[in-house]
């Protein structure tokens, strides 16, 4: 399973997720995707670097799949933190959240 | 109510200039976020799922229009527009960015308010009876005594590192509507033999992973060493209670431990030895404190008044309305106003802006300029007079607060659960929605009669599950979220912890499934009984039956 590398950003507190250029990302679409152990290892790294610079707080990595093309964070936490709100809607019992 | 001193504000301000500095340092690098976390806790700051999260204190549930007015303008400038009241009288504020903290926390102190110590392992914002000053059933106004503890325990120098949190309450009245069983400190305003007021004190009772009812530690304690004692109560635990593991260090625990009869030795014995050096209020202070909440000038004015009389016989949905949201008051001619935060189809104590600007012209207008915070997630106008009950009830209703639901089903306790907590394990709010769908009709409301529905998005209890009629507990079964329901819990002077009932349900049969409970119920129940009567009496047998098809 790929890894992608998620924190909250130190200013406001956002949910935000390491990119393909080395930013940082609200869209869990954008999140660069590791695709091995390797490739983990080194986006923490890079995440590291980002606490050290005061970029963001409370990192780690989790699991995500691709469907249909689409980052799913398989957990339901993570698909609440993903969609930067709270679940709102009246069908969601329909809505695998 | 209370009103800082020169000291007081002194003392607020300060706060906020120190953690003004400790954001910049933290932005500058001089400080890293282990060494930051600690200092923002104890200002209430939390970093939660979504954003950072403030918690902020309202002293025993006591607010003035311009405090809620204040309020109102924090959540419009600085955060999405609503907050959420929580089960300890307070106000979270859920999207502030971190920048803006410090500017926020020197709005509040501008309005007598603060976050000092409502996170951390010290006592927390003390809690209380929310129609204290006004309830019919009265002996004692509580809130002095609460800004007393309060003013006490603020930065309490040998209690600021205890081994966890510590959360008391007090409540003055015949009936508990401050749950004290389930705090660490229960005080309940009593006559002693002498004919003077003092305190009956119970002590390690807690929710949470570990649930108690508090126990009896004296049955009665004289008004002027109430500080000495609670001192020693707290020094007997600070010394003992466990500070090897999380889960083990609240005083329940410790109390449980070792029995009640040998941990009340042990603060008798440590009383003994202190109390003669301990430092009591002094008369004058205590005298000024007191002032502050002298009983409004109320004149005694008609029970009765023939508009509402009349409105109660033409229009069903106003009579429900009088008969559960509106409470007697000590004063004749006068009642307590509950304003329900519980409409269908809305989060269980989120209030927007707008609502808390409303809330705060009511209280200006109607009620004395006082408004309250229940632990139940409502808010309350203490001081109407029954004259006005008609126009108040018809302003509530435009704004869609005038639902008459309180304490029956609708009037659930909910925790914000996994939609913003970062300890939650499963939601709380979609489920506490779709059982306000459920139930949403006032009449079946009306003939279940008085419930309370209690839930929690984790084990940690933020909405008193335990102490639920009917409890709600959400965890996390690999990956699914899962509810577990348990009954006949009760957060009164019967309190008592729920049992729970059987194999937890998936979130799209939990609505079902409080169904078959209240349709169990009504089928059991004898003339005149509530459901906790009739859980009581018959017990777990016919609910397990209905719910699982086995006895």
């Amino acid at each position: 399973m790929p890894n992608v590398v998620t924190a909250n950003r130190l200013l406001d507190g956002i949910v935000v997720y390491l990119a393909a250029d080395g930013s940082w990302t609200e869209d869990i679409g954008c999140a660069r995707l590791a695709e091995t152990e390797e490739e983990t290892k080194a986006l923490e790294a890079e995440a590291a670097k980002a606490v050290a610079e005061r970029l963001v707080v409370a990192v780690y990595p989790m699991a995500v799949v691709l469907r249909d093309g689409a980052v799913d964070p398989l957990s339901v936490r993570e698909r609440i933190r993903a969609a930067h709100r709270t679940t709102l809607t009246k069908d969601w019992y329909d809505v695998p959240l | 109510m209370y009103r800082y001193d020169e000291f007081d504000h002194a003392f607020v301000h300060e706060r906020v200039a120190q953690f003004r500095e400790q954001v910049e340092r933290r932005l500058l690098g001089k400080l890293t976020e282990d060494e930051f976390r600690p200092l923002r806790l104890r200002n209430g700051l939390y970093l939660q799922l979504h954003a950072y999260m403030l918690r902020i204190a309202i002293p025993y549930g006591v607010l003035s229009p311009r405090q809620l007015r204040q309020l109102a303008m924090i959540g419009r400038r600085w955060d999405r527009g609503y907050g959420h009241f929580t089960t300890r009288q307070n106000l979270q504020f859920n999207w502030v960015k971190l920048v803006d903290v410090p500017d926020i926390l020197s709005a509040l102190a501008e309005v007598e308010m603060h976050c000092i110590q409502t996170s951390g392992n010290c006592v927390r914002n003390v809690t209380a009876d929310p129609f204290a000053g006004a309830a019919h059933d009265e002996l004692e106004d509580p809130r002095p005594w609460c800004e007393i503890l309060r003013q006490w325990s603020t930065l309490h120098p040998e209690f600021s590192w205890l081994p966890r949190k510590f959360k008391i309450a007090i409540s003055g009245a015949a009936e508990d509507r401050a749950a004290i069983a389930f705090h660490d400190i229960g005080l309940k305003i009593v006559r002693g033999p002498d004919g003077k007021n003092g305190f009956r004190v119970f002590v390690g009772g807690g929710m949470g992973r570990t649930p108690y009812v508090g126990q009896e530690i004296r049955p009665f304690l004289a008004k002027e060493h109430l500080l000495s004692y609670i001192e020693s109560i707290l020094r007997v635990y600070n010394l003992h209670g466990r500070r090897d593991n999380l889960n083990k260090a609240r005083i329940k625990i410790l109390v449980n431990q070792l029995g009640i009869d040998k941990f009340r030795a042990d603060v008798e014995a440590d009383w003994e030895a202190t109390r003669k050096d301990a430092i009591d209020l002094p008369q004058d202070e205590r005298r000024r404190i007191m002032s502050y909440f002298a009983p409004p000038n109320l004149s005694p004015r008609p029970i009765r008044d023939d508009a509402v009389d009349q409105r109660r016989i033409t229009d069903p949905v106003f009579a429900n309305w009088l008969k559960h949201n509106v409470r007697p008051h000590q004063v004749p001619g006068y009642a307590s106003v509950v304003i329900s935060l519980k409409e269908p189809g809305r989060t269980p104590g989120d209030a927007s802006s707008d609502q808390m600007d409303f809330a705060a012209d009511l209280a200006e207008r109607y009620s004395r300029n006082e408004a309250r915070v229940n632990y139940t997630q409502n808010l309350i106008l203490p001081h109407v007079a029954r004259s006005d009950l008609v126009s108040v009830y018809e302003e509530l209703k435009a704004e869609g607060l005038a639902t008459g639901n309180y304490d029956l089903l609708g009037d659930m306790i909910c925790c914000p659960g996994l939609d913003y907590c970062n300890l939650a394990n499963a939601r709380s709010i979609p489920i506490a929605k779709e059982i306000a769908k459920r139930f949403e009709d006032p009449a079946r409301q009306e003939l279940i009669g008085p419930l309370r529905l209690n839930m929690s998005g984790c084990i940690n209890a933020c909405g008193h599950h335990h102490s639920g009629n009917i409890g709600i507990l959400g965890v996390d079964k690999k990956g699914t979220e899962l509810y577990q329901i348990s009954l006949g819990g009760s957060p009164k002077d019967d309190a008592a912890v729920g049992t729970i009932i059987g194999p937890g349900f998936r979130a799209e049969a939990v609505p079902q499934a409080i169904d078959t409970i209240i349709s169990t119920y009504l089928a059991n129940r004898n003339d005149g009984e509530d459901f906790l009567a009739t859980w009581r009496r018959v017990g777990a047998a016919p609910f397990k039956e209905a719910l699982y098809g086995v006895a």
